[in-house]
C-alpha cells in the first residue's frame, strides 16, 4: 500500500508545530469568513493568498485549505441560526435547519450539521487518498488534446448542470475566457486587448475578480435585504452534542447516500451546490418521514450538509490530479499553486510528493480541528453576526480593498475590484453565474495552451479531439453536456 | 427566504428600473464586449500562420461566442414582459449608500493612505448609518485601522499605501 506510506509521510509534514498552528488559524479565520456576509470561502482565500507568497508552499496550502474547511463549517451556522446561507451550498441546510432553530433545537441542528459535514469530508478525503494517485497515474499519459478535452468537459458540465439559463452560463464563461486572454500572449509575444493601456499589460488577475464579484457584489446584494440580522439563540453544550450523536446513527443510510452523491458531484466540476440540493431531494423522497421535511427534521440537515462537505472536499481531487478545479474556491487554490510555482496536474504526484501528501494529511487533521472548534465555539461565532452592520460592513470593505491592493501592490486593482463588485451585483440579480466566469479566468490560459498545442499537432484539424477512444469519449461526453439543456428541452416538448 | 426588515415589507415597492431593461442593457453591453474582442483578435491575426495558430485565433472564437449568446439573450429579453422589477427605489437607495462612500473611500486611499482613509470610512459609516456617538466611533474606527497597521506593516511586513499622516509620524 503505497498510499498508506505516503499518507504517513504526509502526516509527519502536516503535524509540525508550525503547520498545526496554521491549521488552527486557518479554520478559525475560515469559520469567521463563512459567517460574515460578503466574505465566503472563495474570496476569503483570495484575499489571504497574497500573504502566503513568502511561505513554503505546503504551509501555504495548509493554511488556505483550512480556511476553506472552516468556511464550509461556518456556512451552516448562518443557515441554521439566521436563515442566511453563508455559501450557495448551505441553502438547502436552511430548509430544515432554521425551522429546528425556531423551535429551540438550534443546538441539535448545529451539532448534526457539523458532524455530518465532518462525515462527508472524511469520506471524500478517503476517496482522495486512494483514488487520486490512480487518476494522476492514468493522466500521466495525457497529451494536449486529452487535457483540452478535459477542460472542455469541465466547462460543458457547467452548461449541462446549470439551473438557470444555458446562454447566460455560456456568456459568463466566455467573458471569463476573454478577460483571461487580455495582456501579453506568452506564445507569440503579442499584446492582446490592451489598447495601449499599461495597466492592462499584466492582464486581469482572477483574485481581483473573485474579491470584487464575491465580496463587494455580495455585500451590495445583502444590503437590499435590509441592514439587520435577526437570529435564533444557540446553546450548544456537551450534553446536546452527545444527545445528537446518539440520534445520528439512525440516519446512516442518508449519510452514506449523501456522501456518495457529494463525492460524485464534487469530482464532476461545478457540483457542490447541486449536490446539496440533490441529496436533500433524495433524502426527502426516500425517508419514511419525508413529508415532515421542511418543518425541522434532523435528517433534512444531515443530507445537504454531508453532501456539500463531501463535494467541497472532493473538488480537490480533479484540481490536484488534472489541474481542473471542481469549485470556485478550488479554482482560487489552483491559482495559488501556480503563484507558488507549482504545476498542478498529474506530475504533481511525482515531483511534489511532500506537497501533495502534506495537503491530503492536512485535510484529515483540518477537519478534526474544525469539528472540535465549531462544536466548542458556536456562541462566539454567532456573536460575530450580532455586530451591527454599520460597523461590520465598512470593515469588510476595507479588508476587500486591502486584499485587492496586496495582489500586485496596485491601486488600479482596487478600482477594478469596485467595478467587478458592481458588475457582480448586476450579474447576480440577472442570474449570470460567477463560478464559470472565475473558472474560465483561472483556466483560460491553460485551456488555450492545450488547444493551441493540439492544433499544432494536428495542423489545425479539429478531428484530433476524436483521434482515439479516450479523447473522443471525453469530447463526446462534453458535447452531450453542452447540448443537454437543448436535448432535455426538446424531450419535454415532444 | 432571507430576513427582511419589517418596514421594507409594509411599504409598497416602487421600482427603480425593470428587470427587462436591465437584461437588455447588459446584453447590449456584453455584445459590445464581444465585438471588441472579435475586432482586436482580428487585428492581431486570428487565422493560421506558418508556425501555428496566431495570437488572436482562440480569443476570436471566444468573442464570437459572446456575440452570439448575448444576441440570443437580447432577443429573449425583448420578448419578456416588463412587469418584473430589477430593483426597488428603496433597495437601490440602500445599495448606493454603501457603494458611493466606497468609491469615495478608494479615491481617498490615493491621497491619504489606506489607514487614514479606512479610519474616516468606518467613522462615516458608523455615524451616518449606525447613528453612533463619538464615544463609539473614535475608538472603533481608529482601533480597527491600528490593528490593520500592526498586522500588515509589522506582522506580515506587507507595505500598504501611506499618506501624510504616516509621513508626519515618520512611519512611511
Amino acid at each position: 500500500m503505497d498510499e498508506i506510506q505516503s499518507l504517513i509521510q504526509g502526516f509527519s509534514i502536516a503535524l509540525s508545530p508550525f503547520n498545526l498552528m496554521l491549521m488552527v488559524i486557518g479554520v478559525l479565520l475560515g469559520v469567521i469568513i463563512g459567517v460574515l456576509p460578503g466574505l465566503g470561502g472563495a474570496n476569503g482565500v483570495a484575499i489571504l493568498l497574497p500573504l502566503t507568497f513568502t511561505m513554503p508552499p505546503t504551509s501555504a496550502i495548509i493554511l488556505l485549505s483550512c480556511i476553506y474547511w472552516g468556511a464550509l463549517f461556518g456556512g451552516a451556522i448562518t443557515s441554521i441560526l439566521f436563515n442566511i446561507p453563508g455559501e450557495p451550498w448551505s441553502v438547502a441546510t436552511t430548509f430544515d435547519g432554521y425551522p429546528m432553530a425556531r423551535v429551540g433545537k438550534a443546538g441539535q441542528a448545529l451539532a448534526a450539521a457539523f458532524t455530518s459535514s465532518f462525515v462527508g469530508a472524511f469520506v471524500a478525503v478517503i476517496l482522495i487518498t486512494f483514488l487520486s494517485p490512480v487518476v494522476a497515474n492514468f493522466a500521466l499519459q495525457f497529451g494536449p488534446p486529452e487535457f483540452f478535452s478535459v477542460y472542455l468537459l469541465t466547462f460543458c458540465a457547467f452548461v449541462g448542470m446549470a439551473k438557470g439559463s444555458a446562454m447566460k452560463t455560456i456568456t459568463a464563461m466566455m467573458v471569463g475566457f476573454a478577460l483571461a486572454s487580455v495582456g501579453l500572449d506568452t506564445v507569440t509575444g503579442q499584446l492582446r486587448l490592451t489598447f495601449g493601456q499599461t495597466e492592462l499589460l499584466k492582464g486581469f488577475d482572477f483574485l481581483i475578480a473573485v474579491i470584487g464579484l464575491f465580496g463587494i457584489g455580495e455585500i451590495l446584494q445583502t444590503l437590499e435585504e435590509g441592514l439587520a440580522f435577526k437570529g435564533a439563540k444557540a446553546k450548544l453544550n456537551l450534553r446536546t452534542v452527545l444527545e445528537t450523536w446518539k440520534e445520528l446513527p439512525r440516519y446512516w443510510l442518508t449519510s452514506v447516500r449523501s456522501s456518495i452523491v457529494g463525492c460524485f458531484m464534487g469530482v464532476v466540476p461545478g457540483g457542490a451546490t447541486p449536490a446539496s440540493f440533490m441529496s436533500y431531494g433524495l433524502a426527502k423522497r426516500m425517508s419514511p418521514r419525508g413529508e415532515h421535511f421542511g418543518k425541522g427534521e434532523m435528517e433534512g440537515v444531515v443530507a445537504p450538509e454531508t453532501a456539500a462537505h463531501a463535494a467541497g472536499t472532493s473538488a480537490l481531487l480533479p484540481m490536484l490530479t488534472l489541474g481542473v478545479p471542481g469549485s470556485p474556491t478550488a479554482a482560487v487554490l489552483l491559482g495559488g499553486l501556480l503563484i507558488w510555482g507549482l504545476q498542478p496536474g498529474p506530475l504533481l504526484f511525482v515531483e511534489q510528493k511532500d506537497f501533495v501528501w502534506g495537503l491530503i494529511a492536512s485535510i484529515y487533521l483540518g477537519n478534526v480541528v474544525g469539528l472540535i472548534m465549531v462544536l466548542s465555539a458556536v456562541p462566539l461565532f454567532a456573536a460575530i453576526l450580532r455586530i451591527p452592520f454599520s460597523i461590520i460592513a465598512p470593515v469588510i470593505l476595507v479588508i476587500c480593498a486591502i486584499g485587492a491592493y496586496t495582489v500586485h501592490n496596485s491601486m488600479f486593482d482596487v478600482w477594478l475590484m469596485v467595478i467587478f463588485g458592481v458588475v457582480g451585483y448586476v450579474f447576480k440579480k440577472l442570474d449570470y453565474p460567477f463560478a464559470p466566469l472565475v473558472l474560465a479566468l483561472v483556466l483560460g490560459d491553460r485551456a488555450e495552451d492545450a488547444f493551441r498545442q493540439s492544433m499544432l499537432l494536428s495542423q489545425g484539424d479539429l478531428s484530433i479531439f476524436f483521434s482515439n477512444p479516450l479523447v473522443g469519449g471525453i469530447t463526446g461526453f462534453a458535447l452531450v453536456m453542452l447540448f443537454w439543456p437543448l436535448l432535455s428541452g426538446l424531450k419535454s416538448k415532444g | 427566504m432571507v430576513n427582511k426588515e419589517p418596514d421594507l415589507e409594509q411599504v409598497p415597492e416602487v421600482s427603480a428600473t425593470s428587470r427587462r431593461s436591465m437584461e437588455i442593457a447588459i446584453s447590449i453591453g456584453l455584445l459590445a464586449l464581444g465585438l471588441i474582442v472579435v475586432g482586436d483578435s482580428w487585428r492581431i491575426g486570428a487565422s493560421w500562420a506558418e508556425d501555428g495558430p496566431q495570437a488572436g485565433y482562440f480569443p476570436f472564437y471566444i468573442g464570437l461566442i459572446i456575440c452570439i449568446t448575448s444576441l440570443i439573450n437580447l432577443i429573449k429579453a425583448f420578448k419578456a414582459s416588463a412587469d418584473e422589477s430589477f430593483v426597488s427605489k428603496k433597495a437601490l437607495g440602500l445599495v448606493l449608500t454603501v457603494l458611493l462612500p466606497t468609491i469615495v473611500y478608494v479615491g481617498l486611499i490615493q491621497w491619504l493612505g489606506i489607514y487614514l482613509a479606512s479610519t474616516l470610512f468606518i467613522a462615516a459609516f458608523m455615524w451616518r448609518l449606525g447613528g453612533y456617538g463619538l464615544a463609539m466611533i473614535v475608538p472603533i474606527s481608529i482601533g480597527v485601522s491600528l490593528l490593520f497597521f500592526v498586522m500588515f506593516e509589522m506582522w506580515f511586513t506587507v507595505p500598504l499605501p501611506k499618506g501624510p499622516i504616516e509621513a508626519m509620524l515618520g512611519l512611511a
